[in-house]
């Protein structure tokens, strides 16, 4: 019989170098009697004991077995090393046990390991400083008493350290202390509880932890579910807790007894009908932007962060319309800025075409879109919708005055003709607007986007250029070129 | 008027920061004082104590100021409140932050403020608490500020810089509803700031051309939240709500808030007490929306009335409705099936797929996986269990539904 006695402080280590030495030797879990200093399990009066051999050689295990074992060790189960061991001995031929999460062994392992990272959460969350230092040192020291209900301390003096690094600290717990002087923590058996100064923050936080609480939604379980009775008497602020719970029905009645009587909900919806009603674009350029921005014509608003107005010179000879504000232009508030628009530029670009010169709109100001998880899918605007915000876009085109206007997609084309059917055949040609307007119809640039066949896409594109083109030579002041942009 | 101490600013304001749902400080930039300084964030949030109201106390909740020149009916602080008012300097904040985190009650600040003066005036101090504790006092926690929408942007653009999580609440579920409670508050202004959040984001996760990484911008997120239960609207308002939120703006959460009376309310409100299980319900709907796959149409779809029924959870309740989807074999169905049944969790799911690898598995190895069997028991088949008629039989509701209880004659 094997007797290995691990030390509670550095048991991760001494755990795995005795662990390493048994299985190099080949000794069966049942040959092995583990202790825990401190915790004497009774000595077996029959075994007589051999020497720990030393592990010669490396043992191969899954990674997950090590961040299992240097938790679990921490566990106040006496029997926690001789479970330990006896997983690492099935392990041998069957590392792929450590992903089998309905072993038995392992559920057992598993939830140990639970526990003890709850324990050790709870102390991050629970240790509660108080300040011991002089008021005239260099640095400021701090010192507390916890009870955990593992031996967590060992493991979460790293968290402590890096947290409160500009300051002199310890945590004293029953079983181990764990000291931090002059940047390092060096870890010494355990205490008694210390007698702490009083600390005046602790007034303050008291004051915190009395105001934070709402009477009106008392629940009591939900609390004591996350913050254990068994931590309470350690955690100044549990005091205050029955007070709070005694007085919080009284509290809320006469919170609500101060109060006056209200008004019926459906006055509420009688005025939301209202602003459905509220629109009204006078026509003078004075307000039109404030006056887009303000529409709530469609529901479309509503999912809209923003309207999108039409951008570019006060009289525009040439004037460009898409379809609506995609995500992009959504959040900007400004036209044409996302992947559709910055192609629309580049083409325009390479059609001689100064896109400086031309007044840049869309058919439909609000970004109409369905939410998917974390994306929003745009959506075509139905006719009402088109017809509802052609009141903007008829104000834009009195205000511009163009002499062409550029169509680009079947929703403009709807928008300014009246029909936004057979896009490709009508692309290339110059029609009569509904106000009278010489509207050259094309393609949207989204569209060419969206075209997976790569020659596909190189033939509309080159379309798209070429009415591009057919614009700028119509319009002789859209023309990129220096005498172009002398306005 | 005698000066006040810092305790009686403290209850005050603390006080007045009590219907704020959030308190989370999960996320984040990690970081640590190893290098100096004070603090450290770990990513994963810590919960330092826990109030008798069930919710947990993790940042120093407060607000800079209760003055507000705001008339929004929901809100203690709006101007024709009649609560007492108070106003931390900013050496206050910053001294109460330092010395709460130092005594290891916090895991940073959480601060909002009623608007005073202007809003950008406002958002300037709010700031201003926020460099002094990460410049001046080397502090590496978390901070999160609640941003005035109406603020200049160069001051969310630097807002955005020093604090981890920015928040703008969108307050009440509709516009419409904004529009009846909170006049002065514009639906629009309050997307146009999250939309400019968002983008801010984005553009400081891009690298420039030579390679550098910008500044991170918030990097635990933006947030909101909504009150329920003050207005009409429907649990199906609510939820189409987030998820056009959560699409549109790529908030990290949407809190919901149960409206609770408050005290001098106004005569607008309904001080009925708040309805906790309609915002636990939506947190439920909320959570199926972001990790499990569902549609927000499919969780309404089967509320007759557009709420949400109180007495199961949203997943069990979609679960009834589609019963010919059930028994799911759990050794053959696919992850997305797994996690439409109720009692299974992201968890359980993924350890079902990892251990069913390597052997069949039977009922007792699912309980040990964390499911709840009492739950899921009748909608899957494993080893050594199979539901039988239980799917389909008509009480099964009432298995799950609480006792009906009497009513009182009184």
């Amino acid at each position: 019989m094997h007797r290995v006695t691990v030390p509670l402080i550095g048991a991760a280590d001494a755990w795995r170098v005795a662990a390493r030495g048994l299985l190099a030797a080949g000794v069966a879990p049942g040959d092995v009697l583990w202790n825990a200093e401190g915790q004497g399990g009774a000595p077996d009066l029959f075994a007589a004991d051999a020497a720990v051999p030393v592990g010669t050689g490396a043992v191969i295990v899954p990674r997950s077995f090590i961040g299992l074992a240097s938790t679990v060790v921490f566990h106040t189960d006496p029997q926690r090393f001789a479970r330990l061991y006896a997983l690492l001995w099935r392990l041998r031929g069957a590392p792929h046990l450590m992903s089998d999460r309905a072993d038995p062994d392992l559920a057992k392992l598993r939830q140990m390991e639970k526990a003890v990272h709850r324990c050790r959460h709870k102390m991050r969350a629970f240790v509660r400083f108080r300040e011991i230092g002089a008021p005239d040192a260099p640095r400021r020291s701090f010192a507390a008493w916890f009870e955990p209900t593992h031996y967590t301390l060992e493991m979460n003096s790293g968290f402590f350290r890096d947290r409160f690094a500009d300051m002199d600290w310890r945590i004293v717990t029953p079983d181990v202390t764990a000291i931090y002087e002059q940047g390092k923590v060096r870890l010494e058996p355990g205490q008694a509880a210390p007698q702490l100064p009083e600390d005046a923050s602790e007034e303050l936080w008291l004051t915190y932890f009395r105001n934070i609480f709402n009477p009106a939604r008392l629940k009591v379980n939900a609390m004591r579910s996350e913050m254990p009775r068994k931590y309470w008497k350690n955690l100044p602020e549990a005091a205050a807790i029955p007070g709070l719970i005694a007085d919080a029905p009284a509290r809320a009645r006469a919170m609500a007894a101060a109060a006056p009587t209200l008004p019926p909900l459906r006055a509420a919806a009688a005025q939301a009908g209202l602003a459905l009603h509220v629109s009204a674009w006078t026509d003078t350029g004075e307000g039109l932007e404030a006056a887009i921005r303000a529409c709530t014509r469609c529901p479309l608003h509503c999912n809209a962060t923003q309207a999108v107005c039409g951008e570019g010179p006060e009289r525009a000879a040439l004037m460009v319309v898409g379809e609506q504000p995609g995500d992009h232009e959504d959040l900007a508030g400004r036209p044409f800025v996302g992947p559709a628009g910055q192609l629309f530029d580049k083409v325009a670009a390479e059609a001689g075409l100064n896109r400086e010169a031309a007044y840049v709109t869309n058919a439909v100001k609000h970004f109409k879109h369905i939410p998917r998880g974390r994306r929003r899918i745009h959506q075509r605007p139905d006719a009402g919708e088109v017809d509802h915000c052609k009141w903007w876009l008829e104000a834009e085109i009195t205000l511009a005055k163009p002499t062409l206007i550029v169509a680009m997609g079947a929703t403009a084309a709807l928008a300014l003709t009246g029909s936004g059917a057979r896009i490709t055949a009508r692309r290339g040609t110059v029609e009569k607007g509904a106000l009278g307007h010489e509207v050259l119809i094309t393609v949207h640039p989204s569209y060419l986007l969206r075209l997976p066949d790569p020659q596909a896409r190189e033939r509309a594109t080159t379309d798209f250029r070429a009415d591009l083109s057919l614009a700028a030579r119509l319009v002789p002041s859209a023309l990129a070129g220096p005498s172009a942009t002398l306005r | 008027m005698t000066r006040q101490t810092l305790d009686q600013k403290l209850a005050i304001l603390s006080d007045a920061a009590k219907y704020d749902a959030s308190c989370a400080s999960s996320g984040g930039t990690k970081r640590n004082a190893r290098g100096g300084g004070l603090g450290s964030n770990t990513g994963s949030g810590i919960c330092h104590s826990y109030a008798p109201d069930g919710r947990c106390i993790s940042l120093l909740k407060i607000l800079m100021t209760n003055f507000c020149i705001y008339d929004c009916s929901y809100c203690i602080n709006r101007v024709s409140s009649n609560v007492p008012r108070a106003r931390f300097s900013v050496d206050e904040v910053v001294k109460l932050t330092i010395e709460f985190y130092r005594r290891n009650y916090i895991e940073g600040l959480f601060l909002s403020s009623g608007v005073i003066r202007s809003p950008d005036a406002t958002m300037s101090d709010m700031v201003q608490i926020a460099r002094k504790l990460r410049q001046e006092e080397n502090f590496k926690g978390y901070i999160h500020l609640k941003t005035i929408p109406d603020a200049a942007p160069e001051l969310i653009a630097e807002a955005g810089l020093l604090s981890d999580r920015l928040s703008i609440n969108v307050e009440l579920p509709t516009d419409a509803a904004l529009g009846t409670y909170a006049p002065e508050k514009n639906p629009g202004q309050i997307r146009r700031a999250m939309a400019d959040v968002r983008q801010r984001r984005e553009a400081s996760k891009d690298r420039s051309h030579t390679g550098k990484r910008p500044p991170k911008f918030a990097p635990a997120g933006q947030s909101t939240q909504v009150i329920i239960g003050a207005d009409a609207s429907t649990d199906a308002t609510v939820l189409g709500q987030s998820t056009r939120l959560y699409s549109s703006y790529g908030l990290r959460r949407v809190y919901y808030s149960a409206f609770s009376p408050i005290p001098d309310a106004s005569a607008k409100l309904p001080l009925i007490s708040p309805p906790l299980q309609r915002e636990h319900r939506l947190y439920q709907a909320d959570w199926l929306l972001r990790f499990y796959g569902f549609d927000v149409d499919e969780i309404t779809s089967v509320t007759p009335d557009g709420n949400l029924a109180l007495d199961i959870d949203p997943k069990l309740a979609w679960a009834l409705q589609h019963r010919g989807l059930f028994p799911l074999d759990v050794n053959r169905a696919s992850r997305d099936l797994l996690l439409r049944v109720p009692g299974f969790g992201v968890r359980t799911v993924s350890r079902i797929l990892t251990t069913r690898r390597h052997r069949h598995l039977r009922y007792e190895d699912i309980t040990r996986m964390g499911a709840s069997m009492k739950k899921a028991g009748a909608f899957v088949i494993a080893g050594g269990w199979t539901p039988g008629s239980l799917t389909d039989s008509a009480h099964l509701r009432a298995r799950f539904a609480p006792p009906p209880e009497q009513m009182s004659l009184f």
